[in-house]
């Protein structure tokens, strides 16, 4: 992609030296260019996190009478007293630990599964992928119907194990209620890493596959020394993009349980909204923001220092 | 992009049918797994909720068979706006899709092949804006739009007004410029040759006419994947219009049915309204397949 740089920027300097009136022209043309994104991503990225650093430390409402004041660190004391914002906490670590691994470990095997060369690869790959243009909400909301207690997942249940195994109202119970939000966010997220990790693949060069072979290892050799070891880089994206999604639990739970039943299911994002959206409590989300942005960002950082290139 | 060639390797020696047998007997398993909740939606659409449920015990719950008929769908229309809702995603996310495209390929085309002080430093600052989740500042964000004022062109003039709740703008405006699309705009063009720009200016087209005339033409891939990647978060938005949007009117789908959803109507509409928003985004899937594709697989570059 970079080559012939030199010679381009020869011909360039060769060019322009003799032009300043033409190199200023350039650089206000390239501003008004660049302006209308620049001024954008000011106004609805940068000024809102700045907001999130400011607003956490007042008491400011989402409509209020009184202008905020500062109040220090009031909020997050509160926040430490909160038994469901802990919870909240709880359940996103528990939630991004179990999906995480298991989602990347779905989406890798699917991608192994039709990476081969076989009649069929595309139908398959178009058929692993629909769940994820399907949207979330959609999603949330049919697995609702096929969660209830006389849905169809309990009449599976009752005719692979001939009746003897009454399935629970998954999202009515507090201990099955995340673990069905667990299995239908695999269900629909693995699709879009399978793509990554078949991009991985592809960047493996396969001389190194052809060598294996003539050296006959087993499947599980080649795949230790040679897939595993190719993917690196890939592994690493996957990783953090599947943790910065699972902490980001939102969706699921506002549709299927709105936190419930017995705060078994709510979020740190859906706290955020509870309390800066339907309680107008502004200063107390952005306090809880901050709390996420701080969790995602320490997650991503050891995640990213463990996979890191070992040599 | 990468093409196929390399994807013989992982099968070793001469594949015999009984040895694959088992691999793609596990790929139909799968295959299933993947699709039924999606046929099991469509095809519930059509039948009376005493069907849905009197079907699950057995196959009949995905096919097509028994009492079918439109009535869930006439009923979702009697019950709510829905078309209203489709117009107004359709229109949101065909405006955030189009202005995407032009606003940042734009700034990557002054960023890429134009030459002035400090785009380096700029590129990494938009880059680094991608670290930040939106749920980071979405809350901040809604506050932050309840303060800004608007120009407002009224019988008599410009008036000053202020907050952007409850309007089409704050669903669209908040997410026309993004750092990735910035990124694989910037990648992309600097994959076309400089000296197609040297011609033409030697020629004396302007920058501008170099952006519309050369470089635009030239990145129809680049252009699809920025189409794709903010096209589905747009149509499948719902934190956002969730907390900015009230009146009814201006509903985008997905807060559409999560309130309908409430309302505690038969399962049977619930299903036809969830297959009439998402039959639009599966046929375009199933129409762009490669580029939906490849557009996801470029979201990984930046690992």
């Amino acid at each position: 992609m970079t080559a012939a740089v030199p010679l381009r920027a020869r011909l360039r300097r060769a060019h322009s030296t003799t032009q300043t009136g033409a190199r200023r022209r350039e650089g206000i043309i390239a501003v008004g260019m660049a302006a209308p994104a620049v001024l954008l991503l000011f106004v609805f990225v940068v000024i809102p996190i700045g907001l999130a650093f400011v607003l956490a430390f007042t008491s400011a409402r989402l409509v209020s009478p009184t202008p905020a004041r500062f109040v220090g660190l009031r909020n997050f004391a509160m926040l430490a007293e909160d038994p469901v914002f802990l919870r909240s906490v709880l359940n996103t670590f528990v939630f991004a630990a179990v999906v995480v691994p298991l989602q990347a470990g779905v989406a890798l095997g699917l991608a192994l599964l039709i990476n081969a060369r076989f009649r069929g690869t595309d139908f398959f790959r178009t058929v692993y992928f629909i769940p994820v243009v399907t949207s979330m909400v959609v999603v949330s909301i049919v697995w609702t119907l096929l969660y209830q207690k006389d849905g169809l997942l309990n009449r599976v249940i009752e005719a692979v194990t001939f009746g003897q195994v009454e399935g629970p109202d998954w999202l009515n119970d507090p201990s099955t209620s995340l673990a069905a939000i667990v299995f239908m966010s695999v269900w629909q997220g693995a699709g879009f890493h399978m793509i990554i990790w078949l991009a991985g693949l592809q960047t493996i060069p396969a001389d190194l596959y052809e060598a294996a072979s003539i050296d006959g290892v087993s499947r599980w050799t080649r795949f230790r020394y040679v897939t595993w070891p190719g993917l690196r880089a890939t592994r690493t994206f996957v990783l953090i993009t599947i943790t910065i999604a699972a902490f980001s639990l939102f969706t699921q739970v506002n549709v299927m349980t709105q936190g419930g039943p017995l705060d078994s299911t709510t979020t740190v994002v859906y706290q955020a909204v509870r309390s800066g959206y339907q309680q107008q409590q502004t200063a107390y989300a952005s306090a809880i923001s901050l709390v996420f942005f701080v969790l995602v960002l320490i997650v991503s950082l050891v995640q990213r220092y463990l996979t890191r290139e070992k040599d | 992009m990468s093409t196929r060639s390399s994807q013989s390797r992982a099968t070793s020696g001469p594949p015999t049918a009984w040895r694959r047998l088992p691999v793609h007997a596990v790929r139909v398993v799968l295959a299933l797994f993947f699709a039924f909740p999606v046929v099991f939606m469509l095809v519930s659409s059509f039948k009376p909720d005493q069907q849905i449920f009197g079907d699950l015990s057995g196959p009949r719950a995905f096919l097509p068979v028994g009492d079918l008929s439109l009535t869930n769908y006439t009923a979702v229309f009697e019950r709510v706006p829905a078309l209203r809702f489709l117009l107004n995603s359709l229109a949101i996310s065909a405006t955030t899709v189009v202005l995407g495209i032009v606003v940042n390929s734009l700034a990557a085309f002054a960023l890429s092949r134009m030459r002035w002080p400090g785009r380096k430093l700029l590129l990494t600052l938009i880059i680094a804006t991608l670290i930040v989740p939106f749920e980071t500042f979405a809350l901040p964000l809604v506050w932050w739009v309840n303060e800004l004022p608007w120009l407002e062109l009224n019988g008599f003039g410009l008036t000053l007004t202020e907050g952007w709740l409850d309007t089409y703008r704050v669903q669209v405006l908040p997410f026309v410029a993004h750092g990735f699309s910035i990124f694989l705009f910037h990648q992309y063009f600097q994959s076309i040759p400089k000296e197609l720009d040297e011609a033409a200016l030697i020629d004396g087209a302007g920058w501008f006419g170099i952006y519309r005339r050369i470089v635009m033409p030239l990145s129809g891939p680049a252009i699809a994947t920025v189409a794709i990647l903010t096209f589905l978060p747009a149509w499948n938005s719902y934190l956002w219009p969730l907390m900015v949007v009230q009146q009814e009117e201006l509903r985008p789908v997905m807060v559409g049915i999560q309130y309908f959803f409430q309302l505690n109507p038969s399962w049977g509409e619930i299903m036809a309204y969830s297959s009439m928003i998402t039959v639009p985004v599966l046929a375009l899937f199933l129409a762009f397949q490669r580029s939906f594709i490849n557009s996801i697989a470029s979201s990984g570059v930046k690992g």
